[in-house]
């Protein structure tokens, strides 16, 4: 009798009120399975309990080493509401790593993104050659995995795609408890989607279980980051509760989970903050180089949820205080004309006296064609010059951009890279059905390992938070940080598609006209003819005619 | 006497209940479908054509409720209205005015969005002819044994129906993918419904058995949309789709309703247009068709608690029978002439001033040319 995998699950909603008035809530659902989908020689996994089939089956056929797709709705507002705690570009963006047996990589890519496409209803078979890369260094495996090669690595945007209920659909039946227990019956579709942003991403990695590796495990995790902006829009007062976000309130945790917990950023408690319930319980954490307060809420536990057996959470706050984020980083297109033009990055990095290097990949469309002999970087107005430089051309039709460059920033300093481009005429069947839109172009991705101010802990437990344990922490003085900048949107030289029709019609017009006069004055004759003669006259004849008589003139 | 005459009755009387019930045996499999699928298509592109995407969510959200599940219906919506930005109220879409009713609803699975609805698309669709890494959402998977109800919406005109505003399909294309789909055995029964302009002339063409279209115009005239809403600023829904949703709502899955009801949706002083139907190739008479034949997808399961003797086997349903000796009689058939009717007033004015003209031009000595 086989003992069976050990599986457990673990949800947590996180709130944190923003400087600008909003509030971002960030759902975050574990399962952490021990069982190994890519071991050779041993019976395919076939008994699923929390962990979802579909998912399962994923990763055993494609050999799939690390997943991570996102949905993103809305672009994410650094310098207004912070860091997020898993930041995701607008549009849709996936990236594996396969497992190193796998001998067609891009094969099974492509195999890869038609499945995702039927799960999560969404147009992912749109990912060909065209829009894939393999960063060298940009995104190394976030899970274990000594992966080097970045052969095994695909990287691919889509950020035209749009997220809508059917998408947050198939997300919440991979869920053990689906939408009727536990923290995911608070995702209402017409509450979630009337957001400033909405993000909702499935990660899947390997990772240890102990501090020592001994044992292994696969992590699936579910994350769901939303702005709400009641404020800003001028539809509400600095008041919220969990109703007013969400229209739901919370009456039971998920029977299934191990741990269902919400967490509630009080860092500036009691002065700026009211909150009801009140709760004892608080929990530290030091996140994304700031150490924050939380007052917890155990969901498992029936006093939680009070006489009424539901739980609305009250918030109220009058002033607001936030740590003007380190790194941030926006992009925009310069120039005019639809022949040329110039992509403009900027990188903030806002720390008094630290410099630290940041990573940034840039993958731009064939269309586009940059010359990178105009690439330029200059900080604080002096030539930068990056210490590692990896660049792939664009082929025609077949591979986009790939730039990724290593930039050292001065402190408090802004960078400016420039790249100038021309447009690219298409082929007339490779135009959109709505061309005068214009054409996306990725975000640019800008990793770094930020200095913090704050000691990050290194320590591995299993009860920590899950929204600070998403990246492992390596080092005491500095956090991992991803920033993504805005996708461009870029005219391309369009033809009038109605120019055809027009040119046959008046082409056959003035061929019928011209063509047919100059025949006709070509081959027609011409005859007198006598003028015909009264009805009289010939009622006459005819009679005559009978009689045999000589005919009238 | 009396007696004998009693003691004849009793016996009689479980005779003619097992009578009874081998009759409702074999009523059970004279139906010759059992699984439903639907394939529902927008094909209309840009936030004024709101109308399309809410006819198709109307039609997808009574399907679901009669019973045919998601994995059951291709649904293509060719643009998002629900979360476009111009829309005032994320995640929902509206068919009355005053949001009265939000068709979009909370557990939506839309199979191809966006640039994915194209004319190939839908023909691979329906002949089957997908790659092979094609998820199993975005496949009809459907047998012999099938009935399917398909249903187009969207801008059209005399022969064709455009698809995103920058391609087409011609009537003649559907009806031989609906040929090939017979050819395949890929249908049981198919119902054609479809919501635009000048739509009887997209079902004009069919040669196939087995099918029944419905269009809500007839050549030459346009299907008129129904109400605007203020408040998002573009009109709800179609006439035609508007009335047959109404239609609908009364509909549930133990309902007698047959197609001859159908047929009544949405009359001229109603719709403006006259909708329109052809049932010629199809076997059963239509007032025998239930309403949930093609738009639910009703079990048929019967439950008893006792024992039944069927003395005599069932009969095989006659349908089957008559089907393998009509299939080369009906693939050869011409489909029915259209009654001949004489010229319309305009044609006649028309050619009344043609003649006119040339005879005062020419004068009437040219009748000897002529004749």
């Amino acid at each position: 009798c086989m003992t069976p995998a050990k599986d457990q699950f673990q949800e947590e909603l996180v709130i944190r009120p923003l400087h600008s008035g909003d509030i971002y809530a960030s759902f975050q659902f574990r399962t952490l399975w021990d069982t190994d989908f890519l071991q050779e020689g041993q019976k395919k996994v076939s008994h699923y309990r929390l962990f979802p089939k579909s998912l399962g089956q994923v990763l055993s056929k494609f050999s799939v080493q690390e997943l991570h797709i996102s949905f993103t709705q809305g672009f994410w507002r650094t310098m207004q509401w912070g860091q997020p705690f898993i930041p995701s570009p607008p549009g849709a963006e996936l990236w594996v790593w396969f497992h190193h047996t796998v001998s067609d990589v891009d094969g099974n890519w492509k195999e890869l993104t038609n499945v995702l496409s039927g799960i999560f209803c969404a147009s992912l078979n749109f990912i060909d050659m065209t829009n894939t890369v393999q960063p060298s260094a940009s995104f190394k495996p976030l899970g274990l995995g000594n992966a080097t090669d970045h052969r095994f690595l695909r990287y691919a945007t889509l950020p035209r795609e749009i997220v809508c209920t059917e998408n947050l659909t198939p997300w919440k039946k991979l869920l053990p408890c689906g939408s009727k227990a536990g923290l995911a019956v608070l995702m209402k579709s017409e509450k979630l989607f009337h957001s400033s942003f909405h993000s909702q991403a499935v990660h899947i990695r390997p990772i240890c279980q102990d501090e020592q590796c001994t044992s292994k495990a696969w992590e699936l995790r579910q994350t769901l980051n939303v702005v709400f902006d009641h404020y800003t829009s001028g539809q509400g007062k600095k008041e919220w509760s969990l109703f007013k976000m969400f229209s739901r309130t919370l009456t039971e945790a998920c029977p299934l989970a191990s741990s269902s917990k919400v967490y509630v950023d009080i860092t500036d408690n009691p002065e700026l903050f009211e909150l009801s319930p009140a709760t004892p319980l608080l929990s530290q954490a030091v996140v994304l180089g700031d150490r924050r307060t939380y007052s917890v809420y155990d969901l498992t536990r029936a006093e939680t949820f009070g006489q009424l057996r539901s739980f609305n959470l009250l918030l109220r706050w009058k002033g607001d205080n936030m740590l003007r984020p380190l790194l941030h980083a926006e992009r925009y297109v310069a120039g005019f004309g639809l022949q040329t033009g110039e992509i403009h990055t900027v990188i903030y990095n806002n720390h008094p006296y630290r410099a630290f290097p940041v990573l940034l990949m840039d993958s731009v469309p064939w269309y586009l064609q940059l010359y990178i002999h105009t690439l330029t970087v200059t900080s604080k107005s002096r030539d930068n010059k990056p210490s590692y430089i990896h660049y792939q051309p664009a082929k025609d039709r077949h591979r986009p951009h790939l730039l990724e460059m290593l930039i050292q920033l001065p402190p408090h300093s802004m960078t400016e890279v420039t790249v100038q481009f021309e447009r690219a005429l298409l082929k007339w069947t490779e135009y959109t059905p709505d061309p005068n839109h214009g054409f996306y172009v990725g975000s640019s991705v800008i990793s770094a390992l930020v200095p913090s101010m704050v000691a990050m802990s290194t320590n591995f437990t299993q009860d920590q938070p899950l929204f600070s344990s998403f990246v492992p922490v390596k080092e005491e003085s500095s956090y991992f940080v991803r920033v993504y900048t805005e996708p461009l949107l870029v005219n391309l030289p369009t033809p009038d598609f109605s120019m055809p029709y027009n040119v046959i019609c008046l082409t056959c017009t003035v061929v019928a006209v011209g063509y047919g006069s100059f025949y006709n004055l070509l081959t027609r004759t011409f005859q007198v003819d006598e003028p015909s003669p009264p009805l009289a006259k010939r009622l006459a004849n005819f009679i005559r005619r009978i009689r045999g008589v000589p005919l009238l003139a | 006497m009396r007696i004998f005459a009693f003691i004849h009755l009793l016996v009689s009387i479980p005779h003619g209940y097992s009578n009874y019930v081998e009759t409702k045996a074999g009523q059970f499999f004279s139906s010759g479908h059992t699984n439903n699928w639907a394939v529902l298509v927008c094909t209309s592109r840009f936030w004024f054509n709101y109308r399309h995407v809410a006819n198709t969510l109307s039609v997808y959200r009574s399907v679901k409720r009669l019973g045919i599940p998601d994995s059951h219906i291709v649904l293509m919506l060719a643009d998002d209205m629900a979360c476009n930005y111009r829309n005032p109220k994320p995640a929902t879409v509206f068919s009355h005015k005053n949001m009265e009713l939000n068709v979009y609803g909370d557990d939506v699975e839309v199979d191809y969005r966006g640039y994915e609805v194209t004319v190939e698309n839908f023909l691979r669709v329906l002949t089957g002819r997908l790659p092979p890494s094609t998820p199993r959402s975005k496949r009809l998977l459907s047998d012999d044994r099938s009935n399917i109800l398909i249903y187009l919406t969207g801008h059209g005109g005399n022969g064709f129906l455009k698809f995103q505003d920058s391609e087409e399909i011609s009537n003649m294309e559907l009806a031989d993918a609906f040929e090939q789909m017979w050819q395949k055995r890929r249908y049981n029964e198919l119902l054609f419904i479809i919501d635009t302009c000048q739509g009887a002339s997209m079902y004009e063409r069919f040669y196939s058995p087995n099918l029944m279209a419905l269009a809500s115009s007839q050549v030459g005239e346009d299907s008129l949309s129904h109400q605007p809403d203020l408040a998002i600023g573009v009109h709800l829904m179609d006439k035609y789709t508007f009335y047959l949703l109404e239609f609908l709502e009364e509909v549930h899955p133990a309902s007698q309703a047959n197609m001859n009801d159908l047929f009544k949706v949405c009359p001229q002083s109603q719709c403006v247009s006259t909708p329109g139907h052809r049932t010629d190739l199809f076997q059963r008479d239509p007032g025998s068709v239930l309403i949930t034949d093609f738009f639910g997808s009703v079990r048929k399961v019967e439950i008893t608690k006792d024992t039944i003797n069927l003395t005599s086997p069932v009969e095989p349903p006659i349908q089957r029978q008559v089907e393998h000796s009509f299939v080369a009689d009906i693939s050869s058939q011409k489909p029915k002439q259209k009654d001949w009717h004489p010229p319309d007033g305009f044609i006649l004015g028309l050619w009344t001033l043609i003649l006119l003209v040339f005879f005062q031009t020419y004068g009437i000595k040219h009748l000897k040319h002529i004749f």
